[in-house]
């Protein structure tokens, strides 16, 4: 009985999500549409599907990666929620590196790109992480102010200094073949970006779960005075995390413009940096379990098309569904299991040391 | 000398700030009982929604406000049982609520409005000119010479500074958000004035959401509150948690945006995107200027446990 119930337990996010899909239902009902036809149109063109599969590890990739950008700050108690600015800034940073920089050979030249996306999406969050860990002003209002900064600051580049002679939309000029990420399924839009944001989640796992880097960060986010008197310096790791945070949802944005764009544009992500924060909480701020809730997350994206196109239900229902996720996954955090105080006490008698009310 | 378009600043920057200082408001409301209201986005948003389908179905601004107040409560009831019942962190459930009415909001809207993401024209609120008062030179015209929604915002802030420091109701409300175990020892349920409180603060948020649609733009479109509830965030702090303060910050913020639209009229040769990005700037410095070391209530973020679990 009590495996039965652990099991249950440790499913919770998939409960969670089969809840949101049963609401959603009623909304697509709403609609006069037939829910189950919906549903397997979704799921059949966002993974069965050749092209398909191949667009939702496109849209996975910077889904992650903004993943990875709240996760980390996470661990220290702090809220990135500012992904989708960082984005934009380390776009920005690359396409500049990408188009202004004189040619070099094109191996250092791309790894420059990355790198400048990844300075510019961390200087860009230096600036919550300075003013949280030094002035203690809240990073949720500023990282979610930033966002709004960061898209115009691209726009006016895009507009202005960096637009393609004659373009009727802003963009910039396209970035030189050499730069640009290769393919990885023959004609499909797959790019080694994926690969990249893959690697990162497999890191990140073993530098949080295994070194004392991750350890201390952890220990600031549940025990800032504890972590302070064991001689952590409370400061430097909100700021790093922020930083490195930040970086990561630069990676991401300058991974959009090599791989997927090929040029800088105006508005080019559509909420990439939002849908970090679903796939963070859904993953439980599990680096790796984070690679399988952007997977499924892109999934829906790419499936609602495909929906659309099928069954003419209009895309935005995903919104909603989205919404609906978040919430039953947030509930589900709260679901704490708690052993019956019977349990307990005989748990005590058998073995006084291990005096526990909860499991984990 | 203070001439016709300084004047027009001041009326357009006023018409700019009432969501804000309905937003603010409603957060302090929130905040002062111990709750972190970010949601305050949502319930602009969830109340401009309703006020548009409440006016379009019925043809009328009052029956828009009382769908409006009502689905912004709706959004408030959602947001209590998170973060009061289930005790999730409130700024998860803040961003959970935001991101859900987003959604909702966008999808009911292409199935409630046959234009697709906006509207049709509502019938809102007309202007009504207060005998005497409307006649002062000057300020008559743009304080008093407005619609029914900013006449009740003129007695909201004193009523909400009133309630709040002068009435038994108000010390109950700020002991919760500072010290909640003194609140239960004296008999009165913590949980019950979170409650209430979140769905108030969400309602009074909602009314902001209202105006714009009754009595601003007469129409819905999705996204409409576009961060208007983070800047009315800034602006409470800014205010530290008083309701004249915020009042004066979101004066501020909706001056600073009039005047961004005007310059960005008068200055076409200098690219828009300098003055879209002032108000977000101005609330960003004006949090560094001012705000560096005062303190929120006490017990406002942290989830309240009764009894010593």
């Amino acid at each position: 009985m009590n495996t039965l119930l652990r099991a249950v337990y440790g499913l919770r996010m998939l409960w969670a999500v089969l809840a949101a899909f049963l609401v959603g239902s009623g909304l697509i009902l709403a609609t006069g549409h037939n829910p189950l036809r919906a549903y397997a149109a979704l799921f059949e063109g966002a993974f069965f599907d050749y092209y398909g599969l191949a667009d939702t590890l496109v849209k996975m990739c910077p889904m992650l990666l903004a993943g990875l950008a709240v996760i980390i700050p996470m661990r220290c108690g702090l809220f990135n929620v500012g992904a989708e600015g960082q984005i934009y800034i380390g776009a920005l940073a690359s396409a500049a590196v990408a188009l202004y920089l004189p040619e070099i050979h094109w191996l250092p030249h791309l790894l420059l790109c990355l790198v400048a996306g990844m300075l510019g999406g961390g200087l860009w969050a230096l600036v919550p992480g300075y003013l949280r860990a030094c002035r203690g002003i809240n990073e949720v209002i500023v990282t979610l102010l930033m966002n709004y900064v960061g898209i115009n600051v691209v726009s006016y580049f895009v507009s202005g200094p960096m637009m393609q002679p004659g373009a009727p939309y802003p963009y910039s000029p396209e970035i030189p073949a050499g730069l640009q990420l290769p393919l990885l399924l023959g004609d499909a839009d797959t790019h080694a970006g994926v690969l990249i944001a893959l690697a990162l989640c497999l890191v990140l796992f073993l530098v949080l779960r295994y070194t004392t880097l991750g350890f201390s960060m952890n220990a600031v986010g549940k025990n800032p005075q504890a972590a302070r008197y064991a001689g952590m310096s409370i400061k430097r790791h909100l700021m790093l995390s922020m930083v490195v945070g930040g970086s990561v949802a630069g990676l991401a944005g300058a991974i959009e413009v090599l791989g997927v764009k090929y040029r800088l544009y105006h508005l080019f992500s559509p909420g990439y940096g939002y849908d970090g924060i679903v796939v963070a909480f859904m993953s439980g701020l599990n680096p790796l379990l984070a690679s399988v809730s952007a997977f499924f997350l892109a999934g829906l994206s790419t499936g609602a098309q495909f929906m659309q196109r099928e069954i003419g239900l209009d895309v935005t229902v995903i919104d909603a569904l989205r919404g609906l996720i978040v919430i039953f996954v947030a509930a589900g955090l709260a679901w704490k299991y708690v052993v019956p105080p019977k349990a307990v006490r005989q748990a005590a008698r058998a073995n006084p040391t291990a005096l526990t009310g909860e499991l984990r | 000398m203070i001439d016709a378009s300084h004047l027009d600043i001041l009326d357009t920057g006023l018409r700019l700030a009432v969501p804000l200082i309905f937003a603010a408001l409603g957060g302090i409301w929130c905040e002062r009982a111990g709750v972190f209201n970010i949601a305050l986005e949502g319930s602009i948003l969830g109340g401009a929604f309703g006020a548009a389908l409440g006016a379009i179905i019925w043809q009328s601004p009052w029956a828009g406000l009382l769908v409006g107040l009502g689905s912004a409560a709706l959004v408030g009831v959602l947001l209590a049982l998170m973060t009061v019942h289930l005790a999730i962190n409130q700024m998860v459930a803040g961003i959970a609520a935001n991101m859900f009415v987003l959604g909702l909001t966008s999808f009911l809207a292409r199935i409630a409005f046959a234009g697709g993401s906006a509207s049709a024209t509502v019938p809102g609120f007309s202007k009504l000119a207060i005998p005497g008062l409307s006649s002062l030179p000057l300020v008559g015209e743009i304080f008093f010479k407005q619609d029914v929604l900013l006449y009740a915002l003129y007695l909201m802030v004193p009523l909400a500074w009133w309630l709040l420091f002068k009435t038994t109701w108000g010390l109950n409300l700020r002991a919760t958000g500072e010290y909640p175990r003194a609140v239960d020892s004296a008999g009165l349920s913590v949980y019950r004035i979170r409650f209430l409180s979140v769905i108030g603060s969400c309602m009074v948020a909602g009314l902001g959401g209202c105006y714009l649609v009754l009595s601003q733009v007469f129409l819905f479109t999705e996204h409409m509150s576009a961060g208007k509830g983070f800047i009315a965030l800034a602006a409470l702090i800014l205010g530290r948690w008083n309701p004249i303060g915020a009042v004066a910050a979101c004066l501020l913020f909706g001056l600073s945006d009039a005047l961004q639209l005007r310059m960005q009229f008068g200055n076409p040769d200098v690219p828009y995107q300098f003055f879209v990005v002032l108000p977000y700037v101005a609330s960003i410095v004006a949090l560094v200027v001012f705000a560096g070391k005062i303190k929120p209530p006490a017990a406002t973020g942290q989830h309240y446990q009764r009894g010593g679990k």
